[in-house]
């Protein structure tokens, strides 16, 4: 007899979409907002596990302002049974968002909790880690490939790591973070993002949750990086040898 | 045990040392103080004699059967220890995937704020730089806590230099009955290569989607990365149709490389793929569209199709020996 892993939490954030290119002098703020592509693969996960019968309920966390609802929607018209947004417009750094995370999941107590390996907005890639860290559970990150053992007390992991891959075995409950080619998140369909908007979404505080966290981390200014501008054209490989040995002397 | 300022958390691949990850004592000298140096694992003893030499307070040492494998939860429980005893109050790496898994969790061990990619160090140590939303802007960030954790992008800090004087060892005792053991290592899958490691690479050839297969891409690619004594890297599309592994990847989900020269071929320039190569010195784009994107941070542009042009240069370079 194996027992489903009865809850999942997934933990997904608001970004402005990476796809459109920010303008000049522009934080980006003002493009338009998608759920973070590599928690929108932590989503498409949980619904697989869910798919094949190892889960009974998804739960999706995220936090924000009531402006990020429209991607509260998006995860629950994708197949996340409930939605919880906890309501804080700060910018948040990873710890803060780790331990107001821990607040939620003391509260739920899933066994598995999966996001992106990182948000790409802010591109720090702490959270997840810093969440284990915080509840003393085992993690895995840069997963590329989730399997679940032993009547759903294991999970075996594939990693990406810089040299290759790495397979690990985490013990339930466990904090696993999604890479790049763990899976191709499906399209949500339009009955299913209208049905979505009729859903509740469960709007919970900070104080609700008796988290009490202040950002450790100040961002003073942000600023294009210098560019590197266009160089020279070569019209041959023989021309392109000689600027090479002699202007540049890479070779 | 000897006290400190600055820890910095060394990797290794069991056999020695990642070289990347010693830049991270050019940016404990910019933070200014003492450091140390931290290594883990199971018989380093070896390992730990090439560290001696670059002007740490202490090398710490960790050596133990159950650190064979770099598990986050017990590195980081022996790291946040190692931390403490020492008194330090930056703990530092090199950006990879080994200490992206691990320093953040040893800093939620340490109630510690975390920051990922410094590029730069300024203000007395206390303002630091990082690249935000892949790369296309720059952030400038404080921190308001004394204890942090800094991971640094190896090719914004140059390497160390050697110093004469010996820095003394001192063994940290490991207690493997502590130490958690929720995680368990079960394989490993390294490509074995005779080329240099991509992020060390002094030359780096990089392939993109338009090579039309994968032998086509083994024969261009790495026919000029060999002419050149260079690593292979690839753009996410590339990855994605299967002509190049995973771990060849460029770019901001990807590596960040710094090399030399970098020679991109049939790449258009993706901000994603233009955030890791934008520090190399020189950058060769050969493509056949002269409207891409990559011609306009390019030091040298030739436009072209690969097909043609990378058999051309191999043997142009073949000949220059």
């Amino acid at each position: 007899m194996t027992q489903p892993v009865e809850k999942i939490l997934v933990a997904f954030k608001s970004v402005p979409d990476p796809y459109e290119a920010a303008a000049p002098g522009d934080s980006g703020s003002t493009a338009k907002s998608v759920i973070n592509p590599f928690d929108e693969i932590a989503i498409e996960e949980a619904l697989r596990i869910r798919e094949r019968g190892e889960t009974s309920e998804i739960v999706g966390v995220t936090i924000g302002p009531s402006s990020i609802d429209e991607q509260v929607r998006a995860a629950m018209a994708m197949g996340v049974d409930r939605a919880i947004r906890i309501d804080d417009a700060r910018l948040l750094d990873p710890y803060a968002v780790a331990r107001i995370l821990r607040g939620v999941i003391e509260k739920e107590a899933p066994q598995l909790v999966l996001m992106g390996k990182q948000a790409v907005d802010d591109d720090s890639n702490q959270v997840g880690q810093m969440l284990a860290g915080l509840l003393g559970w085992p993690q895995a990150t840069f997963v590329s490939k989730i399997e679940l053992l032993d009547n759903r007390t294991r999970a075996r992991c594939t990693r990406e790591t810089d040299a290759g891959l790495e397979v690990i075995d985490v013990n339930l409950p466990a904090i696993i973070t999604a890479d790049l080619r763990l899976n191709e998140p499906r399209y949500v369909s339009l009955p299913g993002l209208i049905k979505a908007r009729k859903k509740p979404i469960d709007v919970q505080t900070c104080q609700q949750l008796g988290v009490i966290v202040e950002p450790l981390t100040r961002l003073s200014s942000t600023a294009r990086p210098a560019r590197r501008s266009a160089g020279t054209r070569v019209e041959s490989v023989a021309e392109l040898v000689i600027k090479l040995k002699e202007e540049a002397k890479v070779l | 045990m000897t006290k400190t300022n600055t820890l910095i958390l060394i990797e290794h691949d069991r056999q020695q040392v990642k070289r990347p990850s010693l830049h991270a004592v050019t940016a404990a000298q910019q933070l200014g103080g003492d450091y140390s140096l931290l290594l883990l694992g199971s018989a380093v003893g070896e390992m730990a004699k090439s560290l001696l030499g670059y002007g740490a307070a202490s090398l710490l040492v960790a050596d133990h059967a159950e650190l064979a494998e770099p598990l986050a939860d017990r590195y980081a429980l022996v790291i946040a220890d190692a931390f403490q005893k020492c008194g330090a109050t930056t703990l530092l790496g090199t950006s990879s995937t080994f200490s992206k898994d691990i320093l953040p969790r040893a800093a939620a061990l340490l109630d510690a704020p975390m920051l990922t990619d410094v590029m730069t160090i300024e203000g007395n140590g206390n303002s630091f730089t990082r690249p935000i939303n892949a790369g296309s802007m720059i952030a400038t960030v404080q921190l308001g806590s004394e204890r942090r954790v800094l991971s640094i992008r190896a090719s914004a800090f140059a390497a160390p230099t050697g110093n004469t004087a010996v820095s003394p060892i001192e063994q940290l005792a490991v207690d493997a009955a502590l130490l958690p053991n929720g995680m368990q290592f079960v394989s490993r899958e390294e490509r074995i290569s005779d080329r240099p490691d991509l992020t060390e690479a002094r030359v780096v050839v990089g392939g993109g989607r338009p090579l039309k297969d994968k032998e086509t891409f083994d024969r261009l690619v790495g026919g000029l990365a060999d002419a050149l004594g260079g690593a292979i890297g690839a753009t996410r599309a590339a990855v994605d149709t299967g002509l190049a592994p995973n771990d060849y990847q460029i770019g901001q989900t990807g590596k960040v490389i710094a090399p030399d020269l970098y020679i991109a071929l049939g790449i258009s320039g993706a901000i994603q793929h233009l955030a890791g190569i934008k520090d190399s010195r020189v950058i060769i784009a050969i493509n056949k569209d002269p409207d891409a994107p990559i011609f306009q941070m390019a030091t040298y542009a030739l436009v072209g199709d690969v097909h043609q042009v990378v058999p051309e240069l191999i043997e142009a370079l073949r000949d220059r020996e």
